[in-house]
Order: C-alpha cells, then sequence, then structure tokens
C-alpha cells in the first residue's frame, strides 16, 4: 500500500469532462471541471438538478471513467485503469454514502459493515473484520444494533450503517450522494453532526446537497451550474450541527413544558 | 503473491462464498429445490439405472457361469422346426455313439456327460414328490461347476451297470427328508428303489427361473434303460479345455454330427448346440446397448436440468441487480462478482447431484428388494454424477456469472 502523501491534495481535477452518448443524442454532463480538494476537507457540492453533480462524484468515486481531461485521486491518475483497478482504488481509498442507503436487506447491520472488506486484498481475517466492523459501528453510535436487519432501523440509522460501512476500509476520501436526501430535518443534521465529528478527525469528505441549510455544515461550497463550477467558496464559521441539535432540544422541551 | 498463498488465498474466498450462495439458494428454498429437480432426476436415473443394470448383468452372468465352465450342450432337434426353443430335445436323433463320437473324435473335449432325463414321482420317507430325474455321467458335476455337500457321486462302474444309485439335489432332499441327513436313504423313483449316495450343494436359481435344486441325478443308462426305456439322449454336456477353443470345439462337434447323422449341404441340422460363452457374450453386449440407452436418457435429463439452472441463474442475476451494484461500488472487482455466482450454479447442481445420488441409492435397494437380485450401486456412478453435475454448474453458471460481472455499478445501483 502506498502511503498517502500528505503534501499533494487528495483530489486534482483538471478540465474534466463526462459526455453520456444515448443513441444519436450527446449529453455533456461535465464540461470542463478544474479543481483541487485538499486533506481533511468538508466539501458541499450544490446546484440545480441536473447540472451535474451525480455525474462527478461517480467519476470522483472510480465507478466511471471521465470522457476527458484529467483526474489524479491521491497522486494516481484514474484514467486509463480497467475495472479491476478501478475496484481496488473503491475498496480501499474510497468509501460510498447513498441518498438510498444501499445496503444489503437481508443481512445484518455488522454483516454490512464487514462488506467491503470481504473484497480486501490481502484478505482481512475473519476476525479483524469483525472486530474493524464492531469498531466502525460503535463510531456512529451503532454499537448496540449489530444484529439488526436494516428493515428493522429507522432511515437515520441506516444511513448511519453506510457510514460505518464507508468508514471500515480507512479510505482516503468519503464520497456522499445527497446523504440526506431521504431524512427529516432533525435526522438530517444528526447525520451532518457525525460528518463533522469524522473530520474533524480529519477525515475527507465531499458530498452533495441542494439544500444550502445543509451545506451550510460544511467548510466549503462548490456550485455546478450545466456541468460546469461556477462558484467555490469556503466558510470560516459554519454551522455546528451539535450546538442546533441541543438547541431542537431545548426548543422541544420547552413545548412539551408549555 | 506466491502461487501457495495465492492458492490459500482463493480456497478461503471461495469457502466464505459458497456461505453466501448457501444463504442466498435457502432464502429460496422452493425455487432451489425446484431449479435442482432436473439434476436430481438426472443424477437418480444414472445411479439407479446403472446400479440396477450392473446388478441384473451380474445376476445373469452369475447364472451362465453357473451351468459350468466352457460349456456347450448339444440339443436334439432342429433349430428351425418350429422356433427356437419348441424343437429342443423334440426329435429324437442324439444317441449314446453320438456322445462316444464326440468325446473320441473332439480334441478340446475334456468332460462329457451324456443326459437323458425325465420327470417322476419320487417317494420317500412317507413322503411324496415330484422332480426332474437328470440321468448323466459321472462328469457331470465337473462339467457343472457343482460340489457335493455329503456323500460322493456314482463312477463309471455304476454307469456301465445302471446302478440304482442317486445323488439329490438339497431341494428335493430337504421336501422328502427334512433336516435328516438323506446320504444312505433309500428314494423309489417309478417305484424303483435307489440308494441315494450322495447330496448336491444348493445351486440356486437358474438361467429360466427354475431350481436347479430340485432334481434327482443318476446314471444316464439307469434312466434309458430302467426308468424310460429310450435309446436316444435329450442332450450331451461337453466341457472344452479352454474358453477360445469354444468356437472350434463348436464346429468340429456340428461337423462331426452332420457326417454322423448323414445330412447333406441342403439339410439343416438336426440338432444344435447351446454355447455358454456366445450367450455371455449376447448378455454382455445387450446390457452394454441397454446402458447406453438409459445413459443418454440420463443425459438428456442432465442437460435439460443444466438448462434449468442457467435459467434461474439468469433470474437471480437480473433480481439481484442492486446487490451485485452494491458490491461493485465497495469494491468487488468483476472476478470476485464472476465467482459468486459460479459458485451458486455449482452448489446448486452440486446438492442436486447429491439428493441425486441418495435417491438413486434409495431407487436401487427398492428395485433390489421386489427383484431377485441386488442392484449394485458402483462408487463410479456415483463420482461421475458428482464430476458431471459440477461441470454443469461451471458450464450453465458461466454465462449468467460473466453478466453479472459486467454490470455497470451505476446502472446496477439505480436498478429498481
Ligand atoms: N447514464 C446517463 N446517460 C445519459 N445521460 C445521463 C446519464 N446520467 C446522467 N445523465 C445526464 O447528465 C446530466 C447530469 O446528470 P446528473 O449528474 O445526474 O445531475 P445531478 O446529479 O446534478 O442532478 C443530466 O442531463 C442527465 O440527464
Ligand atoms: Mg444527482
Amino acid at each position: 500500500m502506498s502511503t498517502p502523501n500528505t503534501s499533494q491534495p487528495v483530489i486534482q481535477l483538471r478540465e474534466l469532462t463526462k459526455t453520456y452518448q444515448t443513441g444519436e443524442v450527446k449529453v455533456k454532463a461535465v464540461r470542463g471541471v478544474t479543481l483541487n480538494i485538499e486533506r481533511g476537507e468538508f466539501v458541499a457540492i450544490m446546484g440545480a438538478s441536473g447540472s451535474g453533480k451525480s455525474t462527478l462524484m461517480n467519476t470522483l468515486g472510480c465507478l466511471d471513467q471521465p470522457t476527458g481531461g484529467d483526474y489524479l485521486l491521491d497522486g494516481v491518475a484514474v484514467a486509463g485503469l480497467n475495472r479491476k483497478e478501478l475496484a481496488k482504488l473503491r475498496n480501499k481509498k474510497l468509501g460510498f454514502v447513498f441518498q438510498g442507503f444501499n445496503l444489503l436487506s437481508r443481512t445484518t447491520a455488522l454483516e454490512n459493515v464487514e462488506l467491503p472488506m470481504f473484497y480486501t486484498h490481502p484478505l482481512v481475517s475473519l476476525r479483524e473484520r469483525r472486530e474493524r466492523a464492531v469498531a466502525a459501528l460503535q463510531r456512529v453510535n451503532l454499537g448496540d444494533r449489530l444484529a439488526h436487519h436494516p428493515s428493522q432501523l429507522s432511515g437515520g440509522q441506516q444511513q448511519r450503517i453506510a457510514i460505518a460501512r464507508a468508514l471500515v476500509n480507512r479510505p482516503e476520501l468519503v464520497l456522499a450522494d445527497e446523504p440526506t436526501g431521504n431524512l427529516d430535518t432533525r435526522t438530517s443534521i444528526e447525520i451532518m453532526g457525525l460528518f463533522q465529528e469524522l473530520n474533524n478527525a480529519g477525515i475527507t469528505l465531499v458530498m452533495v446537497t441542494h439544500e444550502l441549510d445543509i451545506a451550510a455544515y460544511c467548510k466549503r461550497i462548490v456550485v455546478m451550474r450545466d456541468g460546469l463550477v461556477i462558484s467555490d467558496t469556503r466558510y470560516k464559521n459554519r454551522r455546528s450541527a451539535v450546538a442546533e441539535i441541543a438547541l431542537l432540544d431545548q426548543a422541544e422541551q420547552k413545548a412539551q413544558l408549555a | 503473491m506466491n502461487l501457495l498463498e495465492y492458492l490459500r488465498t482463493f480456497l478461503l474466498r471461495a469457502g466464505q462464498t459458497t456461505l453466501i450462495s448457501l444463504r442466498a439458494l435457502r432464502r429460496n428454498k422452493m425455487r432451489s429445490m425446484l431449479t435442482a429437480l432436473g439434476i436430481i432426476i438426472g443424477v437418480a436415473s444414472v445411479v439407479a439405472m446403472v446400479a440396477v443394470g450392473n446388478g441384473a448383468q451380474a445376476n445373469i452372468t452369475s447364472k451362465v457361469s453357473a451351468l459350468g465352465q466352457n460349456l456347450l450342450t448339444v440339443f436334439a432337434g432342429s433349430r428351425k422346426a418350429g422356433g427356437v426353443n419348441s424343437g429342443l430335445g423334440s426329435a429324437s436323433a442324439l444317441t449314446l455313439a453320438d456322445a462316444d463320437a464326440i468325446s473320441r473324435e473332439v480334441t478340446d473335449v475334456v468332460a462329457i456327460s451324456p443326459e437323458a432325463s425325465t420327470t417322476a414321482q419320487a417317494i420317500a420317507n412317507g413322503r411324496n414328490w415330484s422332480t426332474t430325474v437328470a440321468g448323466e455321467s459321472p462328469d457331470y458335476l465337473k462339467i457343472r461347476d457343482w460340489k457335493l455337500a455329503a456323500g460322493s457321486m456314482f463312477a463309471d462302474r455304476e454307469v456301465r451297470g445302471a446302478a440304482k444309485v442317486a445323488v439329490i439335489g438339497s431341494k428335493t432332499a430337504n421336501e422328502l427328508f427334512g433336516p435328516l441327513n438323506p446320504v444312505g436313504q433309500t428314494v423309489r423313483v417309478g417305484n424303483i428303489p435307489f440308494v441315494i449316495i450322495g447330496l448336491l450343494e444348493s445351486k440356486g436359481a437358474g438361467m429360466g427361473g427354475q431350481n436347479q435344486d430340485d432334481r434327482i441325478v443318476i446314471p444316464y443308462t439307469t434312466v434309458m434303460k430302467r426308468i424310460t426305456g429310450e435309446k436316444y439322449l435329450r442332450s450331451i454336456n461337453v466341457q472344452v479345455g479352454s474358453a477360445d477353443r469354444m468356437d472350434i470345439a463348436q464346429q468340429q462337434i456340428t461337423s462331426l454330427l452332420r457326417q454322423r447323422h448323414r445330412l447333406t449341404s441342403d439339410h439343416d441340422d438336426d440338432f444344435n448346440i447351446f454355447n455358454q460363452k456366445e450367450i455371455a457374450d449376447t448378455v454382455n453386449s445387450i446390457s452394454k446397448v441397454i446402458t447406453l440407452l438409459l445413459g443418454s436418457i440420463a443425459g438428456i435429463s442432465l442437460f435439460v436440468g443444466g438448462i434449468g439452472i442457467m435459467n434461474i441463474m439468469l433470474v437471480s442475476v437480473t433480481e439481484r441487480t442492486r446487490e451485485i451494484g452494491i458490491r461493485i461500488a465497495v469494491g468487488a472487482q468483476p472476478g470476485d462478482i464472476k465467482l459468486q455466482f459460479l459458485i451458486e450454479a455449482i452448489t446448486l447442481s452440486l446438492l442436486g447431484g447429491l439428493i441425486g445420488v441418495l435417491c438413486g441409492v434409495g431407487a436401487s435397494r427398492l428395485v433390489g428388494m421386489v427383484a431377485d437380485f441386488q442392484a449394485v450401486v458402483s462408487t463410479g456412478s456415483i463420482l461421475l454424477s458428482f464430476g458431471v453435475s459440477f461441470a454443469i454448474g461451471v458450464f450453465f453458471g458461466y454465462y449468467p456469472a460473466r453478466k453479472a460481472a459486467a454490470l455497470d455499478p451505476i446502472d446496477a445501483l439505480r436498478y429498481e
């Protein structure tokens, strides 16, 4: 395993393009994005529907190859890698969190979190797999739900399993495409609190959202339109999810007393 | 990574993947069973058919060899005259002189027994039993590869004197004397008293299913002179020195008898020769054809079973597109996905094979209980069944597995 080079950005994009060919029609979903994301950043990607956010995320996540431009992940050029090599990158360097959770339904929380290690080379021993999965679930506050199936858990809890799964292989980067899209406001804030906590512990996060409220918990906001980045802003005083949950709790208590 | 380490990793992964497959199959128990049914039926029929075929063949072979070793039997009567069997022994053409001539002139003859037989009432010990009375020579036991349980066989001297001595079959002895030792007792056949000097070992059912142990063997001269008064023989049993001389001996006997009976070339033989080796060969070749036929039916059934597996695996890949997408997203390589579905197909067909073997063995036992022979389940057919099941899993699982591995992760994750 290559030791992460802390001096260089985790992600370097240069004039990245992605064109979809559907029959006769060409759709330029991403039309030339140049962007660096440093270690320890917490980036929100915003933009209207169809602006190319998911396409960009899929490319960053090595689920898809760009049509043009350069993409260096942790200093490694991704263009030209085959499916097997991309799979290795996803397994070792990336963690995914999806809007729809994408957990294996008839499988326990623990097994869901163990899944990425099943595909790690060299083989991770059963015991180590278990230990790491338990630790990851404890980190997202689900240490008491190891044997539960996704259907027995709330949306917020399911998303936290997905986050534990994303973390379990100690990735360079966690990518989340609208992770709070299926969640209510309070649960969304809780998830953002968890992300902030992970980010404070040094994990690099990139997430897509179309809600400004949610983006406000991030350190940097990149806005896209028609496949291009139209603004890129860093925030010093971002919102603290922990503080706001506390405020919400106070408000609830008052409402109950009244 | 060195080869050993690679192999170890592969086996561990394959083992873990097998567990996943078993879980997936258990989730759809009914469907898995129905899918495996084709393989189950195919394998069960292979195992059962081979077992029954082997058993039947062994049974017939043992009956043929129980007739004696390298046995030629010359029957009086033309084969052409009214069907194959009805002519046997009907014409009165074989004489003692013929038997003497065969013994003298056919070089490979090592033993000979002219046979003159009849059925008669045997009376002894206050009991009455209808049985076959076989007139034979002292060579009879050697020719039929038969041994005595007690007493002794009569000798040439008794034949010359048409002596009233008998060797008794175990069944007849039992009917007449029960558990008593019959040797030394007297039995009356056609009102003539015979001294029993020997008891035959039990031989069981013969070729036609008749009980060979129900007989009384006496000198052929005694039958001809004292019981039937016949001048002609029913048949002549001839033992040939070695199996590969049987055809030549048969030819020599044929030409000798044609010459003695003054048959010209436009006459058919007035006798016919039962060649034991020929029968054994025929039985073997028939059973080979039948095995081949049954084998191909089983093969077709296995093929259809394989198609069933392919079909259900394709359904499974479609149903589990999202699962595949998730696995690929978290880092499963195309080879991992391919292996997973391949192992699932192999597990399915091997399970089918296992159940099929059990059913086949069960069916063979059942046949063994109903038929008068034991079905012989061969390890070879069981190993073959597992081998074929494995191959079917690989062959018919490959295409669905490759399809699963080729899925695009983004499409797969979006699949509803
Ligand atoms: N697989 C695809 N094939 C063809 N066009 C696609 C595909 N995926 C996305 N697109 C198109 O690319 C553009 C960007 O889509 P997307 O990246 O999903 O936007 P966003 O996530 O910002 O809503 C859209 O016009 C969409 O229709
Ligand atoms: Mg999107």
